[in-house]
């Protein structure tokens, strides 16, 4: 049997495209990589009218055949037939910006040229008449010698029309390449101008109207409002993380409370419900108990992305990026890595300049992920008393705003170091388009956010579920003698591991237990609540958190507390980020740099704060 | 038309005018490619929307239908001229 035809997306930037895509294929979607690079495959399955089922890729948007990034080394590669792992496509929907044809055209008559069947999905028709501009279709289908399908993929209009110009196209293996085509060996000018002649024909009228673009970018890039405006964008995001999320991670805790009390009543006291109550209920819970405020921090930068606001931010940062030597693009990268550095680090592939890019990679592990945020919270609410410096400003809260501080200062100052020493080079660009602003729709935000969930909750259900029972296993056994006056932690594999390597941690204010909680924070910052409450459970068998405060205070000096916090804000990062930076760097020499430089940093960060505030008197 | 010889970077705030000409050997390949690619090119017309701060931020400008944001080098390497005295 023939395989289902593939139809590929490809289009400029801003063009809409993974709307299109969305509206296409639906939750229907998979994301994959491409072989030995680090470019995601977005695949999709939809049926035709005649119910055929087509594959349809969702590639990375580009301005032209000639490459200037990986991802957009991908698209000339698929759509040419020479990527490793993908067959030529037996279709391809451009996608174009209707209200910016003069431009899209122009990538459009190279894709034509390349002698597969083409569709043009002219997209986002809703804003180009809202503009002012009337076009039509059928003229622009004349001139290109293709169909031409007006769409608004985001209110799913004209994707029906889509799917029927696609039947019509779509047959597996009935395509070849014209590589000799003149289109594909002029210069850009000479397309350019060619495309600017098609727009006009297709052009019936252009009345200026006031651009509600125009309107908004005169607040939103205003010197000084435009900055103000960013500030309240960022305060009522970080309010919306702490407080919106958090009833509803304490009602996913208390939900994995009683499904380990109720196993403790069903199953009778042994080693399997240790196992199983104290590992692995325990250790998951404490991190899918994130799972709210990781998705209202995603929520806020996919809306902020799909509005095209995001742009406006990068060129209000451009200025202060551009002072330690990064570029305004390096702020979304950044402001995401406040969620996760996972997904932080991978939106780096936008960033042209490779240097600008790594010294981005480097430092993201600096902007304080939600993941910390656990550790802060439990460390604070222990040893910070609740008291009110100003009216409405709480010390808590006060501290809590200073660790994320650090962690921004800590990674400007890494920058400019980094950038006249191991990353030096000519300063990098910025350069680019600014897309009209667009009310999201709910369901690409939907999609977006489930695709998010679904890689959290896989790794919460497989890493953070493994390391929290293998250190469960490591502080159960050896298990203790019964008559021994040595405590279980003592005795176990962990607690020795920990007893051993303690010495080097002590002049930092660092104890036995933390020394234990830090292992596992390796693999997953939020492990080490986890990590202590697993500590201390065992030794205490108290495992509600109020409960776990009052074991902090009573163990911990508050010294001890600062530098551990310290600790965090530089800490040598996750295994997903050394995994991820591995990936995006081609090789473990960055990875190894970015542990070293960072647990140096994070060494020397909570050493100065231990004797700081011992000298104090703490 | 009157025209006066001026570079993007000078050119007043809302001022319509057309691009005259680009110094390519001010830009490394990449920025010249990446300009070409955005549809800067002799006789588009073009505008300066919004400046970034006084201390040298970038500046967003209309080429064509399309906003682009780049920085004051950059601009310096555009040659404009302005469609009207004014």
């Amino acid at each position: 049997m023939n395989p289902a035809p593939l139809v590929a997306l490809v289009g400029n930037p801003n063009a809409g495209k993974s709307a299109l895509f969305n509206a296409l294929t639906g939750a229907r979607q998979k994301v994959g990589n491409y072989p030995g690079v680090t470019v995601e495959r977005h695949a999709g399955r939809m049926a035709l009218p005649d119910g055929r089922p087509v594959e349809l890729l969702d590639l990375p948007g580009t301005y032209s055949l000639e490459p200037s990034s990986p991802d957009e080394r991908v698209t000339r590669d698929v759509v040419t037939g020479t990527q490793a792992g993908e067959r030529l496509p037996d279709a391809i929907v451009v996608v174009v910006d209707a209200s910016n044809l003069d431009n899209h055209l122009r990538f459009t008559l190279q894709l034509i040229a390349l002698g597969l069947p083409v569709v043009v999905a002219l997209n986002m028709i809703d804003l180009a008449e809202r503009d002012g501009l009337k076009l039509d279709p059928q003229a622009l289908a004349r001139e290109l010698g293709v169909p031409v399908i007006p769409t608004v993929a985001v209110r799913k209009r004209g994707i029906d029309d889509l799917k029927e110009a696609l039947a019509d196209l779509a047959t597996p293996g009935a395509t070849a390449l014209r590589p000799s085509d003149p289109v594909l060996h002029a210069d850009i000018a000479t397309l350019q101008r060619r495309a600017r002649q098609i727009a006009m024909a297709a052009t019936i009228s252009e009345t200026p109207v006031r651009r509600w673009t125009h309107a908004l970018d005169s607040i939103a890039l205003h010197p000084v409002f435009g900055v103000l405006l960013l500030f309240v964008v960022l305060f009522v995001m970080f309010q919306a993380v702490f407080f919106a999320g958090a009833a509803p991670a304490d009602a996913i805790a208390s939900g994995f409370d009683w499904l380990a009390g109720l196993v403790k009543q069903v199953m009778p006291e042994s080693i399997l419900r240790s196992l199983i109550t104290d590992g692995a209920i325990a250790g998951v819970g404490a991190v899918i108990k994130f799972l709210p405020q990781i998705l209202i921090m995603f929520f806020f930068i996919l809306v902020l992305e799909a509005s095209g606001y995001m742009v406006r931010a990068a060129f209000l940062m451009d200025r202060i990026m551009a002072s330690v030597g990064l570029s305004g693009r390096a702020f979304i990268p950044l402001l995401s890595s406040f969620a996760c550095a996972v997904p932080g680090i991978m939106s780096t592939r936008t960033i042209e300049d490779e240097k600008d890019r790594l010294t981005t990679i480097l430092i993201a592990p600096l902007m304080t992920c939600s993941a910390r945020l656990p550790v802060y919270t439990l460390v604070i609410g222990a040893m910070i008393p609740n008291v009110r410096v100003l009216p409405f400003v709480g010390l808590q809260g006060l501290v809590m705003l200073g660790l994320y501080i650090m962690g921004v200062a800590g990674a400007f100052v890494v920058a400019l170091v980094l950038r006249r020493t191991v990353t030096k080079g000519a300063s990098s660009g910025f350069m680019m388009e600014m897309p009209k602003y667009q009310l999201p729709s709910i369901r690409d935000l939907a999609i977006g956010l489930w695709s998010r969930a679904e890689i959290f909750l896989k790794r919460a259900g497989t890493t953070i579920a493994f390391t929290t029972i293998v250190l469960w296993a490591m502080l159960s056994f050896p298990q203790v003698p019964k008559d021994s006056a040595v405590s279980q932690v003592n005795y176990s594999v962990a607690g020795r591991i920990a007893n051993a390597i303690e010495p080097a941690f002590r002049p930092i204010g660092f104890n036995r237990d933390i020394v234990l909680a830090l292992i596992p924070a390796m693999a997953a910052r939020e492990v080490s609540v986890a990590a202590l409450g697993t500590v201390y459970a065992i030794d205490s068998s108290s495992d509600d958190e109020s409960k776990m405060a009052q074991t902090l205070k009573k163990r911990w000096s508050l010294a001890t507390a600062l530098a551990f916090l310290m600790w965090f804000v530089f800490a040598p990062q996750c295994i997903s980020t050394i995994a991820v930076t591995r990936r995006e760097t081609n090789g473990w020499k960055w990875p190894a740099f970015m542990v070293s430089y960072l647990f140096v940093l994070a060494y020397v960060a909570a050493g100065l704060t231990y004797w700081l505030a011992t000298l104090a008197g703490l | 038309m009157a025209t006066t010889p001026l570079s993007l970077e000078q050119l007043p705030q809302r001022q319509r005018a057309t691009v005259a000409g680009i110094a390519w050997d001010r830009l490394t390949a990449p920025e010249g490619r990446r300009l070409r690619e955005l549809g800067f090119d002799e006789g588009v017309g073009i505008e300066v929307l919004h400046r970034a701060r006084i201390g040298g931020g970038p500046i967003a400008c209309r080429i064509g239908r399309m906003t682009v944001a780049l920085r004051r080098r950059v601009a310096g390497a555009i040659h404009v001229a302005t469609d009207q005295l004014g």
